[in-house]
């Protein structure tokens, strides 16, 4: 199954088309961002919140086609649309969990419906020719360029350099959110950080696998590897490996039998969780 | 003086928990803070802790506010609280307590060092670098208090350090607990009669209101305390006390 003649025509594809080149590297450098803050997340227990922030992320990718058509704004991609939705949802999401805790869930659903619901209407509503919508919630490898790749790596490098200056820091709020304030650590404004990490990578993920599906490969690897660790920085690295397999997996196997990708990636990411839910957990 | 409260009151709403409250803790002082559920034991330590403000009265610690005292206190909450399965070691909890003297990136030698020390006075030092999970209640518990002892705190606040632990892990526990209170001051919320005898110079009895008794108490104070709708419970690891403490609203 893995003989190399099997990837044959993918390898020949990454050496000759530079569309291939892009996306293999763009998925290299995401699965460092997912790795890591996805450990994060899942650690936190907040994987509901970072599904909301990726739906939600919909609403700007919408606005951004329908302005960019309407007022001819070149600059205006998806991708900084996406960012801009994703700066938003943070703020209000983040907002909301720590302001009504009780309601917690029903707000946040609200808003996740809120972005999807108006990222519809603002495609439907562009002018020009119809947008493809699934591209955007299932990815389109067919649709990356050369500057979404520089953008990947750019936010890529952001990530891994907040995480690395802040790593204690994010470590003591989800352990300990009280004590780390009585510490001098403002467990809000690192809260916000780790969800404004998670709108980043999820942005990232948009072109590869989509927004919904952004969200899976942020958790599932981190759920495999925590079952495998206790030590958070062990977690991020198993992590980081799943879906470095995941992606360049995934790429290579879609290629090699003309099917989407996106999907492709999720089905690896949830085979090896599932598989690893079988796997006796490890005692010290 | 390391707390003095005059004339506190705070409450949620239009209801008071605590009401005209007025007590002071001097350096050295071992406190035992007594009452029933709900009589605002646990409003009081978050008080002191600045972690809520008080509605009226006031309420210093060092002489300061207490959000300006935070770096002078330890606080060791219950271990109960947290999640178990956690990827986080022993040492990196209590690295926790240097986490003001921390800026970005990695731990100073000096903070891991003690860090290790602060290990080392709970009797833990061999496990460290113990994941969290694999810990027993009474070994986080530890933890707990290593996190606090590494603030290098002057004021040591706990709560309820002996909810939820065997009775044997009880017994090592109050050990340190009698080594750490000839070194700091200590405030402790407990339920554990044992504790109170063997850890506390003093308690205060907090129902509402609140009030300062010296120990060993005399027959009457005790009879004062708990003479009406007393309640000594026992069960299969030590003696707690119930009840309401409507007594200790004597003047």
């Amino acid at each position: 199954m893995s003989s190399p003649l099997f990837f044959a025509d993918f390898i020949d594809a990454v050496k000759t088309v530079p569309l291939i080149r892009y996306v293999l590297f763009a998925g290299i450098v995401s699965s460092l961002t997912f790795g890591i803050v996805g450990s994060l997340v899942v650690t936190r227990q907040i994987a509901y919140i970072a599904a909301a922030i990726a739906h939600s992320i919909l609403g700007g990718i919408g606005a951004s086609v329908y302005y960019s058509r309407l007022y001819d704004l070149p600059w205006l991609t998806p991708m900084i649309g996406a960012m801009i939705a994703g700066v938003l949802s943070v703020g209000l999401i983040g907002w909301v969990t720590l302001r009504f805790k009780e309601r917690e869930d029903t707000i946040i659903g609200a808003i996740w419906a809120f972005g999807m619901a108006t990222g519809l209407l603002f495609l439907h509503y562009s002018p020009g020719k119809a947008v493809n919508l699934e591209s955007f919630i299932f990815g389109n490898i067919l649709l990356t360029s050369r500057s979404d790749v520089v953008a990947t790596f750019a936010l890529g490098l952001l990530v891994l350099t907040l995480v690395t200056l802040f790593y204690h820091k994010l470590v003591a709020v989800s352990f300990d959110e009280e004590f780390a304030s009585l510490r001098g650590v403002s467990s809000k404004a690192y809260y916000f950080l780790l969800l404004g990490l998670t709108a980043i990578s999820v942005v990232l993920m948009v072109r590869l696998a989509g927004i919904i599906l952004a969200q899976a490969l942020i958790i599932l690897p981190a759920a495999t590897a925590s079952r495998f660790s206790r030590k958070l920085w062990v977690i991020m690295l198993i992590a980081v490996g799943i879906t470095l397999i995941c992606n360049t997996g995934g790429l290579a196997f879609s290629y090699q039998l003309d099917v989407p990708t996106g999907p492709f990636i999720v089905l690896m990411a949830v085979s090896i969780y599932t598989a690893s839910l079988f796997v006796r957990r490890k005692r010290q | 003086m390391i707390v003095d409260c005059r004339h506190l009151s705070f409450g949620y709403g239009e209801s008071l928990v605590l009401e005209d409250v007025n007590f002071t803790i001097h350096r050295g002082d071992s406190l035992c803070v007594i009452g029933p559920n709900g009589g605002g034991k646990s409003t009081l330590v978050r008080l002191i802790l600045g972690l809520i403000e008080p509605g009226r009265g006031s309420l210093k610690i060092l002489g300061q506010s207490p959000r300006k005292a935070q770096r002078a206190m330890g606080y060791v909450p219950q271990a109960m609280r947290f999640d178990a399965q956690f990827p986080i070691s022993a040492l990196d909890i209590v690295l926790m307590g240097r986490l003001d003297r921390l800026t970005v990136g990695r731990f100073s030698r000096q903070c891991r060092e003690a860090a290790h020390a602060a290990l080392d006075e709970v009797g833990m030092a061999d496990l460290a670098n113990r994941p969290f999970s694999d810990l027993s209640g009474g070994e986080r518990q530890r933890v707990m208090i290593a996190r606090a002892l590494a603030c290098e705190p002057e004021l040591l606040l706990l709560d309820e350090p002996t909810a939820n632990i065997d009775l044997s892990i009880e017994a090592q526990l109050i050990e340190t607990l009698i080594k750490l209170r000839h070194k700091m001051t200590i405030l402790m919320v407990t339920h554990d009669l044992d504790l109170v005898s063997s850890i506390g110079d003093s308690i205060l009895c907090v129902n509402h209101r609140v009030h300062r008794h010296s120990l060993p108490l005399s027959g009457e104070t005790i009879k004062e305390i708990y003479s009406s709708r007393r309640r000594l419970e026992h069960d299969r690891r030590s003696r707690h006390i119930e009840g309401d403490h409507s007594a200790c609203n004597h003047e």
